[in-house]
């Protein structure tokens, strides 16, 4: 849920009064060019970036207080923008990161089996360096370790970055998966907008910081305005 | 042969000090992106609070462990309240990366100056726990003796806890992962400016017996004005650059081939060229591979 959410650089307003929610347990996509302000939205939702103004809450949990290991405490992760994965570590030392933080060990266990299931890739590799994988395979296991946090709303940052079209038709579909058999709620920023709104619930377009239109996905994708703007057809 | 020998012995035990100072230096290097001058200090502060021990409980034993909790202590105590401090006020451009190594600076200053108005600025003595005349073997005396034995033993048994406790456990994977990418830990839900104060915390337990190790193995004088403490800083600096400044095991390695190579001009050429064949060799390094031994170039950018 966010309401009027305003976000500076400086003098500039990356977001200026932007308004929009989520609804549980459904996939919202966020789309728009570069610069449309989707990363400063996501940095600012996590925790890693202040807001001017304007609210933005998760149930009862507001988004604009606190740093961002509180916000994953509470339920909300965040995979940064370039496949958020920690080079020096192994691929399990990785994932384990995300659950360095819970209490109950052996659920986090078994949250690592739900990740290796969801990616058995990862298994596979579970003992290499994160260095060495491929592109898609970072964002498995970048999504992967915000997964073992546990979280009730996922916020991904261009996930399909510098992907070939069918790795990122096999994330976009892991995806879906998270948000329809596990329940978790996804926020999904893209500039891919054509592939986001087709595995989206819910579709926000960007444009230079504000809200050029909203609506379900499928709506969106027939939109003709949307079309030629941002679809590219 | 037999001086070989001695050049190896007095090598390996310079090198067990060196690396303790050293790994102090990377780990405040890993968890705050600052080289802390004041570690120097610091050590000095610890040989100090170790000789207060040793004169009060009269066990060494006792005195080393207790000063390095201290050491510790008083290390966690500089990150939480003066480098935090600083690292907000000074966020961006050329002064928020020279604002923290001066600041180290004028701590150690302040650090030796305080120890003088505490202690007076004469020597004081540590006696040695342990015998300082080398083994004999036959008739020879061989240039290591029961102290310096403990140290050496004592630094490796503590380079492998620090290992396994940065590879094996959860608290080393939370280190790690904040000094390789804090921002993705913070994401992952890690207290990052927790663990940078525990890094600091382990970087002065470290220091502190570099300290009063190099202390009661070498004259057993302390002074405030200490030149052994200065060298003890720069060689540690050294040993930890020449290893990479990331890496803990190449901050063993790197003290390992300073140790040596002290010891073989020591030895074979003159000891008052120890200092000049010091920088000659971390040029070396830092012309030919400037990533250290064990450093990797993403690392160093990271």
């Amino acid at each position: 849920m966010i309401e009027d959410l305003t976000v500076s650089h400086g003098a500039i307003k990356a977001i200026d009064a932007i308004s929009f929610s989520v609804a549980k347990g459904t996939l919202a996509a966020v789309i728009g060019s570069n610069g449309a302000g989707k990363t400063t939205l996501m940095r600012t939702l996590s925790g890693l970036k202040d807001a001017s103004s304007g609210r933005a809450t998760w149930m009862d949990h507001n988004l604009l207080h606190g740093k961002p290991e509180h916000h994953v405490r509470n339920g909300v992760s965040h995979v940064s923008e370039g496949k958020s994965v920690i080079a020096q570590l192994t691929v399990e030392e990785n994932l384990d990161l995300g659950a360095l933080w819970r209490r109950d060990r052996n659920e986090a266990k078994s949250t690592k089996d739900e990740v290796f299931q969801l990616f058995p890739r990862l298994e596979e590799r579970r003992t290499q360096l994160a260095d060495t994988l491929s592109g898609g395979e970072r964002q498995m296991l970048a999504i992967g370790r915000a997964y073992m946090s546990r979280p009730q709303l996922l916020l991904l940052d261009e996930p399909s970055l510098g992907l070939a079209p069918l790795v990122v038709e096999q994330i976009f579909q892991s995806i879906r998966t998270i948000v329809d058999t596990m329940g978790v709620t996804v926020v999904l920023v893209e500039q891919n907008a054509m592939g986001a709104l087709k595995v989206a619930d819910y579709g926000v377009v960007l444009n230079l910081g504000v809200v050029a239109a909203r609506g379900k996905a499928s709506d969106l994708i027939a939109d003709p305005a949307v079309r030629a703007a941002y679809l590219g057809y | 042969m037999n001086k070989l020998l001695e050049v190896f012995l007095i090598g390996i035990s310079a090198a067990s000090i060196y690396s303790l100072m050293a790994i102090s230096m990377v780990l405040v290097w890993r968890s705050t992106r600052v080289v802390n001058f004041a570690q120097a200090g610091m050590a000095l502060l610890s040989a100090y609070i170790g000789y207060e021990l040793v004169s009060r409980t009269g066990n060494f034993w006792i005195a080393l462990p207790l000063a390095m909790i201290l050491g510790a202590a008083f290390s966690a105590f500089i990150e939480f309240f003066l480098m935090r401090t600083l690292l907000k006020h000074s966020s961006q451009g050329a002064i928020a990366a020279i604002a923290p190594i001066i600041a180290t600076l004028g701590l150690l200053g302040v650090i030796r100056a305080t120890i003088g108005f505490i202690w007076g600025h004469y020597d004081r003595q540590i006696e040695a726990p342990l015998s300082k005349v080398g083994f004999k073997i036959g008739e020879n005396t061989i240039a290591m003796s029961p102290m310096s034995l403990f140290v050496l033993l004592f630094v490796i048994g503590l380079v492998i806890i620090v290992t396994i406790v940065f590879q094996k456990t959860n608290i080393g994977l939370a280190l790690r992962a904040s000094a390789y990418a804090p921002e993705i830990a913070q994401l992952a839900g890690i207290r990052v400016s927790g663990i940078r104060t525990l890094g600091w915390a382990i970087a002065g337990a470290s220091g502190a017996a570099a300290g009063i190790l190099q202390t009661v193995n070498g004259t057993g004088a302390i002074s405030p004005e200490s030149l052994e403490f200065s060298l003890l800083l720069v060689f540690g600096f050294i040993a930890a650059v020449i290893g990479g400044l990331e890496s803990l095991p190449g901050a063993v390695l790197g003290a390992i081939i300073l140790g040596m190579v002290l010891a073989v001009v020591q030895i074979y050429i003159s000891g008052t060229l120890v200092f000049i064949v010091a920088f000659l060799l971390l040029l070396t390094v830092l012309i030919l591979r400037p990533q250290g031994f064990l450093g990797t170039k993403a690392g160093r950018r990271a």
